[in-house]
C-alpha cells in the first residue's frame, strides 16, 4: 500500500468543487430568497477552501491565498448584510419571499 | 503539521462528509430554520478544514465572521420574514429541475476532471512556515496588501450604511401617497403593500 506524506491536494479540491456545485444547484432551484443567500454563502466557502488549499500546498511560504481568504470573508460579510437588507425591504413591499414573484424587471 | 497522517485523514473524511451532507441539507430541507442551523455546522466544519491546512488565524476568522455574524444575521432575517405561505406551483418545474441538475452535474464532472488530471507543482514542505502563518498574514496586511486592507474597511462602512438605509422604515410625519399622518409606533401595523396588485 502506498504511504502518504499528507492529504493530497486533490481531496480538498474535490470537496470544494462538490460544495460549489451544491451551492449553484441551490441558487437555481430555491424558491425562498433567504435560501438563495445561503447558497451564495456556500459557494463563497467553496472558493475559500480552494484558496486555502492552494496557499497551503503550492505557496506555503508566502501564503498569499490566506490573505485573499481574509478579503473574501470581509466581502462576504458585507454582501450578506446588504443582501438581507434588500430582502427585508422587498418583503415589506411584496409581502412574500418567493423568488418567482419578484418579476418587476422581467420582460 | 505535527498530527499523524492517519489522524489527519480521519479528520478530513469526517469534516468533508459533514460539509457535503450539511450543504445538501441546506439546499434540500423543507424547513428554512433547519437549513440555517445546518449552514452554521457547515461553516464550523470548513473552519476545521482550515485548521488541517495550518491556518489557525483564518479558521478563527471563519468562526467569528461566518458563524458569529453571517449565520446569526440569516437567522434574524428568517425570523423577520418567516411567514407560512403557499407557493404558487410552477408548471414547468420538472424540466427546470432536470436542466439545472444536469448543468450542475456537468460542471461538477468538469471541475473534478481538472482537479484530478492537472499536475500541480507542489512546493516542498520544508519551505512551509506552518504555525507562523498568523505573523505572515499580519506582515502581508500591513505591507503589500495595505491598500486592499484599507479599501476593505471603507467597503464595510459602506455596506453598514447601505444596510441601515435599505432596511429601516421611513420615518416621515406624513404618508406620501395618502397625506394622512403616520403613526410612529414601533410595532409594524398591517398596511397595504405597495406592489402586490401587479401580476
Amino acid at each position: 500500500m502506498m504511504s502518504l506524506e499528507s492529504i493530497p491536494i486533490q481531496a480538498f479540491l474535490i470537496v470544494s468543487s462538490a460544495l460549489f456545485c451544491i451551492g449553484i444547484w441551490g441558487l437555481l432551484n430555491s424558491r425562498n430568497a433567504v435560501r438563495v443567500l445561503m447558497s451564495i454563502e456556500l459557494m463563497l466557502n467553496a472558493v475559500n477552501i480552494n484558496l486555502m488549499a492552494f496557499s497551503s500546498y503550492i505557496d506555503n511560504n508566502l501564503i498569499q491565498g490566506q490573505v485573499f481568504t481574509i478579503f473574501v470573508i470581509t466581502v462576504a460579510a458585507a454582501e450578506a448584510a446588504v443582501g438581507l437588507a434588500i430582502l427585508l425591504s422587498l418583503y415589506r413591499n411584496r409581502v412574500t419571499v418567493d423568488m418567482e414573484s419578484f418579476n418587476l424587471l422581467k420582460w | 503539521m505535527s498530527i499523524a497522517i492517519t489522524t489527519q485523514i480521519i479528520c478530513f473524511t469526517i469534516l468533508s462528509l459533514v460539509i457535503l451532507i450539511g450543504a445538501l441539507g441546506v439546499v434540500l430541507l423543507e424547513s428554512i430554520v433547519y437549513s440555517a442551523f445546518l449552514l452554521g455546522g457547515v461553516f464550523m466544519s470548513v473552519a476545521g478544514l482550515y485548521l488541517l491546512l495550518n491556518a489557525s488565524f483564518v479558521a478563527a476568522a471563519q468562526v467569528l465572521v461566518y458563524v458569529g455574524a453571517v449565520n446569526v444575521l440569516i437567522i434574524f432575517a428568517i425570523m423577520l420574514v418567516n411567514k407560512k405561505e403557499d407557493l404558487k406551483p410552477i408548471n414547468d418545474i420538472k424540466s427546470r429541475r432536470i436542466i439545472s441538475t444536469s448543468i450542475c452535474l456537468t460542471l461538477l464532472s468538469l471541475l473534478i476532471r481538472v482537479d484530478l488530471t492537472n499536475v500541480w507543482s507542489l512546493s516542498s514542505p520544508e519551505n512551509s512556515i506552518g504555525e507562523e502563518s498568523t505573523i505572515r498574514i499580519g506582515e502581508h496586511l500591513f505591507s503589500d496588501y495595505l491598500l486592499p486592507f484599507e479599501v476593505a474597511s471603507v467597503l464595510l462602512l459602506m455596506a453598514m450604511i447601505g444596510a441601515i438605509v435599505l432596511a429601516r422604515r421611513d420615518v416621515m410625519s406624513k404618508d406620501i401617497s395618502t397625506g394622512l399622518p403616520v403613526d410612529q409606533e414601533l410595532i409594524e401595523k398591517s398596511s397595504e403593500p405597495l406592489l402586490t396588485n401587479k401580476n
